[in-house]
């Protein structure tokens, strides 16, 4: 009994149901079997590997009826030796397919593998924050944009920060190129340079760490040591808490410290800075997310003091719309 | 810079592969693998078709008859076909860099054994990707005695299409974001209390961690067919049928069952097993089942749900022609506990309603990554991101999201051997660690990812019996796939009566023991059948040596 008409008939009629295949009971097939060999198959023809010409011999488990004396299978692990291999395991090529095939094309074949066992080099390019924030009678614009390329240990990570408002000069531009190294599960060692562009240009050796904290808080922390020999620092975490599985909530925080007065930058030693943010954002895909948040941003200390001998606000609330995305 | 791009990129037509499989036999067959395109469920793309139709043909042998198979690569880069399951010599495995050097765009390659076996087996490509893109298809031995247990025999070859490149699902994983995860516990959804799950976020982990590729963007397929295909298994009443039940995927356990008729499975891995009558059972990736059912008259559905149950395959086994049968609602989905972090003897006490959340979670964190509970061979690096703490056997557990259903579920202490084995003594036992970090996408054996370990190999003597042991430091569910042995389940059935596999259930946090005898000599793959796993280093290399003498030896 053949039941093959369905198959065929799948893209005419979607509808139409489709039978399965019975392949009981028919030794002689249909049109789409080959004609049986009736010559021999043709003679192992790799020399130089004489041992492996033996024919294996069928698999067929001995047919035991009699009771078995005893079971050991129950024995826990510590019942056998636990050492290295026998001595004969180490004997033989290295590569028992060297022999067959000959050592040039298999050890090609192993650097292919590599690539396609572990070695895999990918990355990502991901606008954490592009945003439009508008606070009484100000309009301004920030992106915070940042990417990788790499393995699992070693990566290129490259990262920009900067803002402004429309109509006017950008404020602050930076750029980060940086090596990551994998120090922890969790956790890259990074370091590398930074250049300012705005609001003029200096730049910064980088040392920092970036990750995952416990509770599933993203991390990142640097040191910056200016071309003025002035020690900056910065810190951010942030975390996702999912309403449902689109609409996401993310809490930002963002300290900055200095080493040093920087008088240039209206900067005072000490903490500098926070940063604080609340985004909801839609994930229309995983990778485009628009968000609308408020965020709350500080001068801190004698920063704080400077801005307000110069007759600026030290602090300030944003109204935020912005979008996450990435590839 | 510029890439070569294949044919199909450089938006060359291509034909469409023809849904489902047609069937070669005989002792001369020929498989040609080329590209591409697929469309099933509303969903279209490249694929690797072989012989032009996505799965490719069913490979159906006889015990005890040769085959030549010559295989032609049609494709821009290089490709193999693996025999999973089959008994033969290490050089016709299949495996790029481990038993050959693979298939050149243009060339053909022969293999050419003997078939020393029967049973439900398959083949796929070992190289790259490929086997996601369509590049696999049923294998199928019949016994050299006929057998009259049935009447009639089908294939359900269970696995997965995507419209996205293979490549880009591995790096979109390699990037996070939990890019194909859309059951996330969140504050909308899912039961568990705030204290539990500042647990697992203070251990930064995920219960709903079920698997790395979802029905986002699966469609999950029976011989091809998407759940809308309306695919029909045709019976008499009163007939017994006999399924083969492939799993054929990437990425996917299922859970397979048909509601309202029993299944009597009498076949793990293409070996017999003494007949076990369930109502449902799980099957990872690369394992098979082969079940006899006697269904009573009318449409029933079988069902093979993904374990994580982000969807579907569903075909009608039916005694009308044309009546669909409805498929039950999909259930609620799985989150992990306890048991699955390697707290063994803690989820015991979990039965007794202790309020776990109330642990310090400062102390849990420092005990899911201690170190020194791990053997000197495994290197500790970033790619080890937890050890279990309290690792248990769990050859009685059913699978996850199966261990509370109020029906009977095939456990893999269920299976003992038909055919007694010989009864040997192991004569050295080994451990091997499942590590990982689900954050970075690592996976790997002993913390070593294969590229790393090309030249040290795990070693077998010849004929040499090693006991295995398992130890799965990660919270993902592992199938362990040996080539070129079966090896034997130490599942409490007795030495004689371990059922042979070739394919073995790690369960999250937990082990898993086999007994093997090494009497295959060769270079041998071993790896994690998931996909993007394998490719991101959990595989190694056993050897088995010397060669014996000719004349010598099994």
């Amino acid at each position: 009994m053949m039941l093959r008409l369905g198959l065929a008939s799948t893209l005419a009629l979607a509808a139409a149901p489709l039978s399965a295949q019975d392949m009981s009971g028919h030794e002689g097939h249909g049109a789409q079997e080959e004609k049986p060999a009736t010559e021999q198959p043709a003679k192992d023809d790799h020399s130089g590997h004489g041992e492996m010409k033996k024919a294996p011999a069928p698999f067929k488990l001995p047919d035991l009826t009699a009771k078995p004396q005893m079971d050991h299978s129950a024995h826990a692990m510590g019942d056998f030796p636990s050492g290295p291999p026998p001595a004969e395991a180490f004997e033989g090529p290295q590569h028992a397919a060297d022999e067959i095939f000959g050592a040039e094309a298999m050890a090609g074949a192993r650097k292919t593998n590599h690539a396609t066992h572990g070695d895999m080099l990918t990355g990502t390019l991901m606008a954490e924050r592009l945003e439009v924030r508008i606070s009484d009678g100000h309009e301004a614009f920030l992106w915070d944009v940042q990417g990788w390329y790499g393995g699992d240990i070693d990566k290129f990570v490259i990262k920009s920060e900067g803002e402004g408002e429309f109509g006017e000069s950008i404020e602050d531009a930076e750029i980060q190129a940086l090596w990551g190294h994998a120090i922890g599960p969790f956790f890259d060692l990074q370091a590398g340079a930074r250049i300012d562009l705005e609001p003029e240009t200096r730049s910064h050796l980088v040392l920092g760490v970036q990750g995952l904290a416990p509770y599933m808080w993203h991390v990142d922390g640097a040191l910056f040591l200016s071309d003025r020999g002035d020690l900056t620092a910065r810190l951010e975490g942030e975390y996702d808490q999912k309403i449902t599985q689109r609409l996401i909530l993310q809490p930002r925080v963002e300290l900055e410290l200095s080493a040093q007065d920087i008088p240039e930058r209206e900067i005072g030693a000490g903490l500098t800075k926070i940063e604080t943010g609340l985004r909801l954002r839609y994930e229309i895909a995983r990778e485009f997310a628009p968000y609308v948040g408020v965020g709350y941003e500080a001068k801190l200390g004698e920063t704080a003091d400077i801005a307000r001998l110069a007759g600026e606000d030290p602090d300030g609330v944003a109204a935020v719309f912005g979008i996450r995305a990435w590839f | 810079m510029s890439l070569p791009l294949p044919a199909w990129a450089r938006g060359e037509s291509l034909t469409h592969a023809k849904q489902g499989f047609g069937e070669v036999s005989g002792e001369k067959i020929a498989l040609s693998v080329g590209d591409h395109h697929f469309a099933v469920g509303g969903r279209k793309g490249h694929a690797i078709a072989v012989n032009g139709s996505v799965p490719g043909p069913l490979v159906r042998l006889k015990e005890g008859q040769n085959v030549r198979i010559d295989v032609t690569n049609n494709l821009d880069e290089d490709t193999s076909i693996h025999w999973h399951g089959l008994l033969l010599p290490f050089q016709f495995d299949g495996v790029p860099g481990v038993s050959f050097p693979g298939i050149k765009p243009g060339e053909t390659f022969t293999y050419e054994f003997p078939i020393r076996q029967n049973g439900t087996y398959w083949w796929h490509s070992h190289s790259g990707l490929q086997e996601q893109a369509g590049h696999y298809g049923p294998l199928i031995i019949e016994s050299a005695e006929p057998d009259p247990r049935y009447d009639r025999d089908y294939v359900v070859l269970l696995s997965e299409f995507t419209p996205r490149h293979p490549h880009e699902i591995a790096r979109l994983l390699k990037v996070g974001e939990h890019y194909f995860n859309n059951q996330m516990q969140t504050a909308t959804e899912g039961d568990m209390p705030v204290s539990e799950r500042l647990m697992w976020g203070g251990m930064r982990m995920n219960p709903r961690d079920i698997s790395d590729v979802t029905g986002s963007t699966y469609t999950f397929l029976m011989n091809g067919h998407g759940p809308m295909d309306g695919l029909e298994y045709l019976f008499a009443p009163g007939e017994k049928v006999r399924l083969r039940v492939i799993n054929g995927s990437a990425m996917t356990f299922f859970n397979v069952r048909i509601p309202g008729v029993p299944m009597t499975v009498i076949a793990a891995d293409g070996m017999e097993v003494a007949p076990v009558e369930v109502d449902e059972f799980q099957i990872a990736t690369a394992e098979t089942y082969d079940v006899i059912v006697a269904p009573p008259a009318g449409s029933h559905a079988l069902v093979a749900e993904a374990m994580d149950r982000s969807g579907m395959g569903v075909a009608s086994l039916t005694s009308h022609k044309g009546h669909r049968a409805t498929p039950p609602p999909q259930r609620e989905p799985v989150t992990l506990t306890m048991a699955d972090m390697g707290m063994g003897s803690m989820a015991g006490m979990d039965h007794g309603g202790m309020d776990h959340g109330a642990m310090g979670h400062g102390e849990m964190d420092h005990s899911m990554r201690d170190t020194s509970k791990l053997p000197a061979d495994v290197k500790v690096g970033p790619g080890l991101d937890m050890v279990s703490p309290m690792p248990m056997d769990r050859m009685d557990y059913p699978g996850l999201g199966l261990d509370n259903v109020d029906h009977r579920v095939l456990r893999y202490t269920d299976l003992k051997a038909k055919r007694m084995n010989p009864h040997r003594m192991p004569t050295r036992q080994m451990e091997i660690h499942l590590t990982g970090n689900m954050e970075r996408y690592m996976w790997s054996f002993d913390g070593k990812k294969f590229s790393a370990v090309t030249d040290d190999p795990i070693r077998f003597a010849y004929d040499e019996r090693v006991r295995v042991k398992l130890v799965n430091d990660t919270m993902m569910a592992h199938p362990i796939h040996l080539h070129g042995h079966f090896f034997e389940l130490v599942n409490g059935a007795g030495m004689m009566n371990q059922p042979l596999k070739h394919t073995v259930i790690v369960q999250p946090g937990s082990t898993a023991t086999f007994d093997v005898t090494a009497n295959e000599p060769g270079d041998w793959a071993f790896h994690c059948h998931l996909l993007y796993h394998m490719h991101a280093g959990m595989m190694q290399t056993v050897t088995v040596r010397p060669f014996p003498a000719a004349g010598e030896g099994a």
